[in-house]
């Protein structure tokens, strides 16, 4: 459905973009982390044809965004970072307007109201942009994208300005309309992304630092788990204790939590816990927390834009 | 195509852009007309004619400011440039726009006509040729101004250079007239907006004079279609 073959966009000698490649079928829905500036609008407004790469390809449905631009260009919705909008037009006539700009092919007035009704608009339909809330407005923003139901959505950051229900309602909006639409999604709220997407890509410096499913970039598709424990004790003790079970990857010190307790992350192939309460009682210190953990992708995200491996 | 230029048209009544442009072109014809023509006591509208070239200098900068300016500063281009419509079809719907402002403002010709013939027999010909004339000459002179709005973000950037790029081509004339190089005043002559627009203004309509202000209008039409392509690429 959407495909980006070696992207690459300088501006002078700073390198925005190097070297981008990702492809998404039907119905996936990617999400875009990295930190600001790393070149996720960038990637969008390139994807959309709003700006050109200085090389590589987009292929929208098979068709290239610079060869045959009005054919991809039909096939996106896009909400971009600051949303579009005519601030002296009204909702309704700015979507209407969208709606011809777009020459969908749709009931015009039926479907801007589905639309609305979608996306909750429905009360604001003749005031004029100018006086929206922010949430208002990224809403209008987010109906201009979904007129004529393109197959590829891109959104930038689409919850940005709108309250916690708001923002649960537009995630599961987004789930629904991922069964039917390819949709990139970027966002800096990691929890967001986890909630909705199924693949991700994080983007740093301009490249790809880390691509895929949610649950291989968090190691548990790795085959490794994470314990956390508290113990009482001599710190160096207990650390050499855990590193000698077997089936231990690796241990980690996270220092005294409160006198004479010391915690760690502890990483193994297998399920430790009995091996890891029996080895530690016999070496007579006490366990005062012990408790599985996955990997989140918030660690991962850190772990990954800090620059050091998972 | 047609969704840009209703918006934009729509978007000149909106604001009060579309309101001050109409009503000063129409109340500086009329006062010209009042002037030159009733009181002075003649049916013949020249004189008016040729006062309004100063004031169509002035009222298409504010026509042209915003067309590319504001897009850009509100990232409405945005919406512009990833719908399906070509660089050329935003560009050319944009002009048209502007240039339904300026015969609207045209009206006002039609009525000091009418005006007149009520009193006495008016040269229907110099009146119609006057508007033709206008509409050409305005055309350039929006092609030019979209042209600078194009450049900038800043809309009031672009009224101020498109106003001086107007008083610039208005003062080819004078120019010329200091010169003593025989090509370069004849150049000088060749481009000159006044002079070609002078003899519409005096019923004259030639067919270099109208080739002349289309290549103009074409020619910055490109120019915008180029800048604007380019700039994705920067």
């Amino acid at each position: 459905m959407i495909e980006v073959k070696n992207l690459t966009k300088h501006y002078g000698k700073h390198t925005a973009l190097d070297d981008i490649s990702f492809r998404l079928e039907k119905g996936d829905i990617l999400g875009f982390l990295g930190p600001n500036g790393a070149g996720k609008s960038t990637t969008m407004n390139i994807i959309t044809g709003y700006i050109s790469g200085d090389s590589g390809d987009v292929l929208i449905d098979g068709r290239n965004i610079l060869d045959d631009p009005t054919g991809a260009k039909k096939n996106i919705g896009y909400l971009p970072e600051i949303p579009p909008l005519y601030n002296d037009m009204t909702v309704a006539k700015y979507l209407g307007f969208m709606f011809d700009l777009k020459r969908v092919r749709l009931p015009k007035w039926e479907h801007i109201t589905e639309i609305c009704e979608m996306v909750k608009l429905m009360d604001v339909g003749d005031r004029i942009i100018k006086h929206l809330s922010k949430g208002y407005r990224q809403r209008v923003g987010f109906a201009q994208a979904l007129l004529g139901y393109p197959p590829v959505l891109i959104l930038d950051e689409p919850t940005v300005g709108l309250d916690p229900a708001q923002i649960i309602e537009m995630r599961s909006l987004i789930r629904e309309l991922g069964k039917k639409h390819t949709i990139i999604l970027s966002s800096h709220v990691l929890s967001e992304i986890e909630a909705v997407c199924d693949k991700i890509i994080i983007i740093d410096h301009g490249k790809i630092a880390a691509q895929g499913k949610i649950s291989e970039l968090t190691g548990s598709g790795k085959g490794t788990r994470m314990i956390r424990i508290q113990a009482e004790g001599r710190e160096q003790s207990i650390y050499s204790v855990l590193k000698n079970i077997d089936s231990v990857v690796n241990v980690f010190k996270k220092g005294e939590v409160e006198k004479g307790c010391y915690e760690f992350a502890v990483e193994s192939r297998t399920d430790i816990r009995r091996v890891l309460y029996r080895a530690v009682s016999k070496a007579d210190f006490t366990i005062l927390l012990m408790q599985p953990q996955g990997h989140t992708l918030e660690e991962t995200y850190l772990d990954i834009i800090s620059g050091r491996d998972i | 195509m047609f969704a840009i230029f209703k918006r934009e048209l729509y978007s000149y009544f909106t604001s009060p852009v579309g309101y001050v442009v109409t009503a000063a072109f129409m109340a500086f014809s009329g006062i010209f007309f009042y002037v030159q023509c009733l009181f002075a006591g003649t049916s013949n509208m020249y004189q008016v004619f040729q006062s309004m070239f100063f004031i169509v200098l002035f009222i298409i900068p504010l026509l042209t400011m915003r067309s590319f300016a504001d897009d850009r500063k509100n990232k409405t281009d945005q919406a512009l440039f990833t719908s399906p419509v070509s660089i050329p079809a935003v560009v050319s719907a944009k002009f048209l726009s502007a240039f339904t402002m300026l015969a609207i403002c045209l009206f006002s010709y039609i009525i000091e006509g009418i005006i007149l013939s009520t009193i006495s027999s008016p040269d229907w010909s110099v009146i119609i040729g006057n508007v033709f004339g206008m509409l050409l000459m305005g055309a350039a002179f929006i092609a030019i101004g979209i042209f600078i709005s194009s450049l900038t973000e800043n809309t009031i950037i672009a009224a101020v250079f498109a106003f001086m790029a107007n008083v610039m081509i208005s003062m080819i004339d004078s120019i010329s007239s200091t010169i003593s190089l025989a090509p370069v005043k004849s150049l000088l002559n060749m481009i000159s907006f006044q002079a070609r627009y002078k003899n519409f203004a005096l019923g004259l309509i030639s067919f270099s004079d109208v080739v002349f202000f289309i290549s103009i209008a074409l020619l910055f039409l490109f120019f915008t279609d180029r800048i604007t392509d380019r700039r994705r690429w920067a």
